[in-house]
């Protein structure tokens, strides 16, 4: 253990803020038919900015946030698994997508009452299990109707070999076209299941949200890049999940804002995370949600993990400058793109969705093994932890590649096996013994 | 009679090595059906299909580089790469398929040297081909572009009606043959059938398809196997090209599998391109849209598959499926439960099987033969009746 307290800390001013506001984005849902509202329900990289345009009584469920809060809830998430199998669904599949169904079969919110069900269902598909789990999210509460973008266009970046490092490939046209092409079947389906009248303003507005929300929430990540770090990782899971819930809302783009001038006070007072800061690691993918006290347990010895590929990337959206630094991607609006029609709104969307970094990781391992290096200089990390998480099998696409490339790239690299929303496959006491060892190697416990 | 496909399966890589040496043209291994041959014919470049090798003692090669929750087919598949199994291919390519196969393609592209590789954003949205068919047809344009840089020669419209005619022919054949399979007495079993379809993934299909005419020629079509009172199967599931099952169900067992569904069998090659008067590639990117869909394309409320394997097991005189799923394969994970549920609605009786590369087929016997023996308890009630 260590008690070598160097750097003053404090709690986030706005915590209660963001606390109040996940409240509340899930009270909204639950009760957005009360108000004669509309709620749909999708994964959390989907577009969200275009059912916006239906109106501003919109409300929507993310699954993957959703399934997380399950798996925070151990003995809730135990009995959806259950319900799961014994529906002859196999174990081995998404974590989260199994709690969301379980939730649905035994009809309990997580937040309390029965599951509120979404009028349609608007998904964004990468993982194999993107569409199907709402095809059958939808099966399972008897026809709720659904459409699926699918995102799989292919890679955005490629290698450049002379700049050894990844370029946008100018060969994108196509592929926006296609996402652009759905998008625009979407809003002629959504307008005909809800019978509403699309609004094209109102679609501008949720995408220059998007837009600035995601950027935003790449810069206040560059900030914890300051030593001592402002913001630990389970802290950043608090705050990244706006993103995660509706990235296309003003509120999130205001939050956010609050959070990133908070954040540079934070640096230019020397706030820290962690008061004993002596390492610092990043990590990869999701973690175990029902035992997050392992960041705890690695901050007992001054090891504050400044974020990771997946707090920083999900939701975030980044770009590589011309000297290499992986910063905040600009935004249309800060290039100075007027966007005036819907054909505007939805081909910068398809060109900023196509771009997340995470959405690369299904077209070549390398990328993220290339972007997590940058990741580890400039945050200026000591090592790595990662998860090979054996409840997701879209995000650990590449995994062990990329161990093996971080590893070659002589970064100290951990990792354990275990599973983000199913705690019959995470054995803390074992994992707790392979951060020990870890951090032992770092030279921190003597 | 099928002896040649089962010697061309067995011999896989013999066959490739020698056609390089007789023809000097170039053999370019792919990962997933979902892969325009068509193209690659025109080009005069033998594709063939990437398999395991059912070696449970390799398999762990592939360790280091696939997470253990992937498929044991993908890791059998690059187990049998890190071999150099696959030394003699020229290239590779993948028709963007599920994650687990991708990684596969990804790490062997990595990892095992190659002149050529190419990754084919294959859409996964069939439901709305006014969106997935032209940027499909893009990505076909750029895929040719790569092979004629790599081959440094140009790719003309007529060579592709030429890739497409070869591939069409050797498909319409198969058909021909899968149609003998619906006679009450069928004249081929499904080892038979897996023999001939594999090996069409693995061979010039010119010389596959001359196979294929020679055994009409020998009388295939008045063939007596003696099989028209044994129970008829259908097999649905994840890739499957398990001889050794297949033999204990079929030979062991005396029941005869009469159809499947599976990227080894009649998904590989049920429809056609339809070239018309269009420009071959809009036709060829039609083709793979509009194809029966393997379980992560097909979003259907009710999936495409499903109508299909429905109208499988009434043309063919179906009596029971069994449901066979690769461990972890999350595609088919994703849509057993609710095949189940649509079959037992219709009073069909299956029964569900998963497969691992390292589980000795013999486990599945003794339940194979309880689903079998069902059957026959069927039929005894069905006399006392009487
Ligand atoms: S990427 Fe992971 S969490 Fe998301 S749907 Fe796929 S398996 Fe589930
Ligand atoms: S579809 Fe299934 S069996 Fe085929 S490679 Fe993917 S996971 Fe494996």
């Amino acid at each position: 253990m260590d008690s070598e307290n160097k750097y003053p800390t404090e709690g986030f001013k706005c915590w209660k803020k963001a606390k109040e506001l996940r409240l509340q984005y899930y009270k909204n849902y639950m009760q957005a038919k009360e108000k004669g509202g509309i709620r749909w329900a999708g994964n959390a990289p989907s577009i969200d900015a275009v059912p916006y345009g239906l109106g501003d009584d919109v409300y929507h469920l993310t699954g993957e946030p959703y399934g997380a809060t399950v798996a925070y809830n151990k003995e809730f998430a135990r009995r959806c698994h259950e319900v799961v199998e014994a529906k002859g669904y196999a174990r081995d599949l998404c974590a989260y997508m199994r709690n969301y169904w379980g939730s649905v079969l035994l009809n309990e919110f997580v937040f309390g009452g029965p599951f509120p069900k979404p009028d349609f269902m608007w998904v964004l598909h990468s993982c194999c299990s993107h569409a199907k789990w709402y095809q059958e999210a939808s099966r399972i509460e008897g026809g709720i109707p659904y459409f699926v973008i699918d995102w799989s266009a292919g890679m955005y970046y490629k290698w450049d070999e002379k700049r050894e490092d990844y370029v946008v490939d100018p060969n994108q046209e196509h592929r926006i076209q296609y996402l652009v092409d759905q998008m625009q079947e979407g809003i002629e389906w959504l307008e005909d299941i809800t019978g509403r009248e699309y609004d094209d303003e109102k679609l501008i507005q949720a995408a220059k949200n998007y837009f600035e929300s995601t950027s935003l929430w790449a810069e206040i990540c560059t900030l914890n890049q300051a030593i001592p770090a402002p913001m630990d990782e389970k802290t950043m899971y608090s705050f990244y999940v706006f993103a995660a819930l509706h990235k296309a809302h003003r509120e999130v783009v205001e939050f956010y804002k609050e959070l990133r001038d908070e954040m540079r006070d934070r640096v230019a007072r020397g706030i820290a995370a962690i008061p004993n800061e002596k390492a610092r690691i990043m990590t990869d993918i999701q973690p175990p949600w029902g035992f997050l006290e392992i960041y705890r347990y690695m901050e007992s010895y001054g090891v504050v993990s400044i974020g990771s590929f997946y707090t920083f990337t999900l939701m975030g959206h980044w770009e590589i400058a011309e000297d290499g630094t992986f910063r905040p991607r600009t935004t249309p609006m800060e290039k100075g793109i007027e966007i005036r029609t819907r054909e505007d709104a939805l081909r910068l969307l398809a060109d900023w969705a196509l771009g997340l970094p995470m959405a690369q990781i299904f077209y070549d391992h390398r990328f993220k093994s290339h972007i997590m290096k940058k990741i580890f200089t400039q945050w200026k990390c000591n090592g790595i932890i990662m998860h090979f998480n054996r409840g997701c099998e879209g995000l650990t696409l590449g995994v062990a590649e990329n161990k093996q490339a971080l590893v070659e790239a002589g970064i100290p690299v951990a990792y354990y096996e275990g599973n983000m929303g199913d705690e019959r496959e995470f054995e803390l006491a074992t994992v707790k013994e392979q951060i020990t060892a870890f951090i032992e190697s770092l030279g921190l416990i003597k | 009679m099928f002896d040649k496909f089962r010697e061309w399966y067995e011999n896989r890589h013999e066959y490739a090595k020698d056609w390089k040496e007789k023809t000097g043209g170039k053999v370019v291994g792919y990962i997933c059906t979902y892969i325009p041959e068509e193209i690659l014919y025109a080009a005069n470049v033998l594709p063939v299909r990437i398999l395991g090798g059912h070696e449970p003692e390799s398999i762990g090669l592939a360790e280091p580089y696939l997470f253990g929750m992937y498929c044991p087919f993908c890791r059998d598949c690059l187990a049998q790469g890190l071999q150099g199994k696959y030394a003699y291919l020229d290239g590779i390519v993948i028709g963007q398929s599920c994650i687990h196969i991708r990684q596969t393609f990804f790490s062997w592209r990595q990892r095992i040297p190659h002149e050529f590789d190419h990754y084919i954003p294959m859409p996964m949205n069939v439901v709305t081909p006014r969106a997935s068919i032209p940027f499909l047809r893009k990505e076909l344009e750029i895929f040719k572009s790569a092979l004629e840089r790599w081959l440094e020669k140009e790719i003309t419209d007529d060579d592709l009606r030429r890739g497409i005619e070869i591939v069409n022919k050797n498909r319409r054949l198969m058909k021909k043959v899968y149609n003998l399979r619906r006679e009450p007495n069928p004249k081929l079993t499904g080892l038979e059938a897996m023999y001939m379809v594999v090996s069409s993934q693995l061979t010039d299909k010119n010389e596959h398809s001359d196979a294929i005419e020679e055994m009409f020629n020998n009388g295939l079509a008045t063939r007596d196997l003696g099989r028209e009172s044994s129970i008829r199967l259908m097999t649905v599931g994840s890739e499957n090209d398990d001889v050794e099952f297949t033999k204990m169900v079929e030979e062991t067992l005396g029941a005869t599998i009469v159809i499947e569904d599976h990227c080894t069998g009649s998904r590989y090659f049920w429809e056609e391109v339809k070239l018309d008067e269009k420009d071959p590639l809009t036709a060829i990117a039609e083709r793979y849209v509009t194809r029966t869909p393997c379980p992560q394309r097909d979003w259907e409320p009710e999936r495409i598959r499903f109508r299909r394997i429905l109208d499988l097991i009434e043309e063919f005189g179906v009596q029971g499926v069994l449901l066979i799923q690769q461990k972890f394969c999350d595609p088919h994970e994703l849509d057993i439960p609710a095949l189940r549920d649509l079959l037992n609605e219709k009073g069909i009786k299956n029964y569900f099987l998963e497969f691992d590369v390292t589980v000795p087929v013999g486990q599945f016997r003794i339940r194979v033969e309880a689903f079998l023996e069902t059957f026959a308890s069927d039929e005894l009630f069905a006399e006392d009746i009487v």
